[in-house]
């Protein structure tokens, strides 16, 4: 059992790096949206700092959701879904696998290159800290809840839509914390830690349940 | 090894559609059993109920042996060789197979390289799978069987693209897996080999 999930994340991984594979699409798009965004507002670079955190929570929610309807659509389409349901680990190790190998070609890059893209809307190092631990910490329940959607649309051709409006209402909750764990980061005035612990308990809760989920969708695809 | 897997009293409903209703068989080590009928007959349907990745209405399939401990669901002693060859086009054809070996074997199997020796792809098991024709990406699919030993081959019109010398090499494939005690399940409606199997005609969709 073991040694299908490190294959399969192995195989996730590798698969993500190959041409088309969508590793780089995220970081690309977190730069197009966090470069543009002074240009639409302007160069006060006060304004820009105290909304910095902000427009970079938004663009790595964009940006996660970017590629995750693609996590189960692309096995089910090509078969690889159905060999996967006839191996010894339960769906919802596999679930685990392919979340995780999502989170490391997607989100892990992303908390990486944020501090870079932070400098670009004038954030400090207090600032840029903070904002790089928030992601770190949020992520994983972006990818893992949005699995959930994946699983629900994976036999929909153009599902992504449809994921995106089905799992965005359940990662407010993370980007409400996540947003104001980062802005009090580089500030005295509010305290980082509470919301930075419930973002903490969001990705752990999230990693926990969502397999369970997203595994009971994709046993009712067969149906 | 020898076993035996049994099917009981199944019904098959798809789309509100009873594609099969009561069937019984048994399928012994050595045994090939070839599922023909017209387009829409269920015999797709059926092989991936075997297989488990299709609840049927009602009935029991269970399989039992040797080495099969009782409560063993058919899925995790059978290959599904299916209309899609669950194939990744940006990985090799050695990749592809390692990571199928990896999360199929149970017991034995050949190595990645030596399976593709067997159908006869050494030369491309470097390749990127998106660059090979059809037949060559069957034929990888085909490989898989090798990597991991499993006792029931569930084959859904395992010839579809294979040229002449390909389709020898599957019909003396299959003969040894049978040899061996193996299990074959084929959906065909080409000759494929297996002129001595039993055959169980699927009626016309009611």
């Amino acid at each position: 059992m073991i040694r299908i999930f490190i294959a399969l994340y192995q195989r996730d991984l590798r698969l993500a790096g190959r041409i088309g594979g969508g590793a780089s699409m995220g970081v690309v798009f977190f730069l197009i949206l966090v470069t543009i965004t002074p240009f639409a507002i302007g160069p006060d670079l006060n304004l820009l700092a105290r909304i910095g955190p902000a427009i970079l929570w938004i663009a790595a929610l964009l940006a996660t959701l970017l590629g995750l309807d693609r996590l189960f659509q692309a096995d089910q389409e090509d078969g690889s879904l159905d060999l996967l349901h006839m191996s010894d680990a339960p769906l919802e190790l596999i679930v685990a696998a392919k979340c995780l190998a999502h989170w490391t070609a997607t989100c892990l890059p992303l908390v990486l290159a944020a501090p870079l893209f932070g400098l670009m809307l004038a954030l400090d190092g207090e600032a840029l800290a903070g904002l790089s631990a928030t992601l770190l910490a949020g992520t994983p329940a972006l990818t893992f809840l949005g699995a959930i959607g994946a699983a629900l649309t994976a036999s929909l051709r153009r599902g992504g839509l449809l994921m995106a409006i089905l799992i965005l209402p359940l990662a407010i909750p993370v980007l409400i914390f996540g947003v104001s764990a980062a802005s009090s980061a580089g500030m005295a005035t509010t305290p980082f830690l509470p919301p930075f612990l419930i973002l903490i308990a969001f990705s752990l809760a999230s990693m926990a349940l969502a397999p369970f989920a997203a595994a009971a969708a994709l046993r009712s695809l067969g149906e | 090894m020898s076993a035996v897997l049994t099917v009981q009293n199944m019904t098959l409903v798809r789309g509100g559609r009873t594609l099969v209703r009561g069937l019984n068989f048994e399928v012994r080590s050595g045994d090939a059993l070839l599922l023909t009928g017209a387009n829409g007959a269920g015999k797709s349907t059926l092989l991936r109920a075997i297989a488990g990745l299709f609840t049927p209405a009602s009935g029991v399939i269970s399989i039992s042996g040797d080495d099969i401990a009782h409560d063993e669901t058919p899925a995790l002693q059978a290959h599904y060789l299916g209309h899609s060859d669950a194939l990744k086009g940006a990985l090799s054809a050695r990749e592809n197979l390692d990571f199928w070996a990896a999360a199929l074997k149970r017991r034995g199997g050949l190595d990645p390289l030596q399976a593709l020796a067997a159908v006869n792809l050494a030369h491309v098991a470097d390749l990127p799978v998106s660059w090979l024709s059809a037949g060559q990406r069957r034929r990888t699919a085909l490989a898989r069987l090798f990597v991991a030993e499993r006792p029931l081959w569930l084959l859904d019109e395992p010839t579809t693209a294979l040229d002449a010398a390909s389709q020898t090499r599957l019909a003396q494939s299959m003969a040894a897996h049978r040899a061996k005690g193996g299990m074959i399940i084929a959906a065909t409606h080409a000759p494929v080999g297996l002129e001595d199997a039993a055959e169980l005609r699927l009626g016309a969709p009611a």
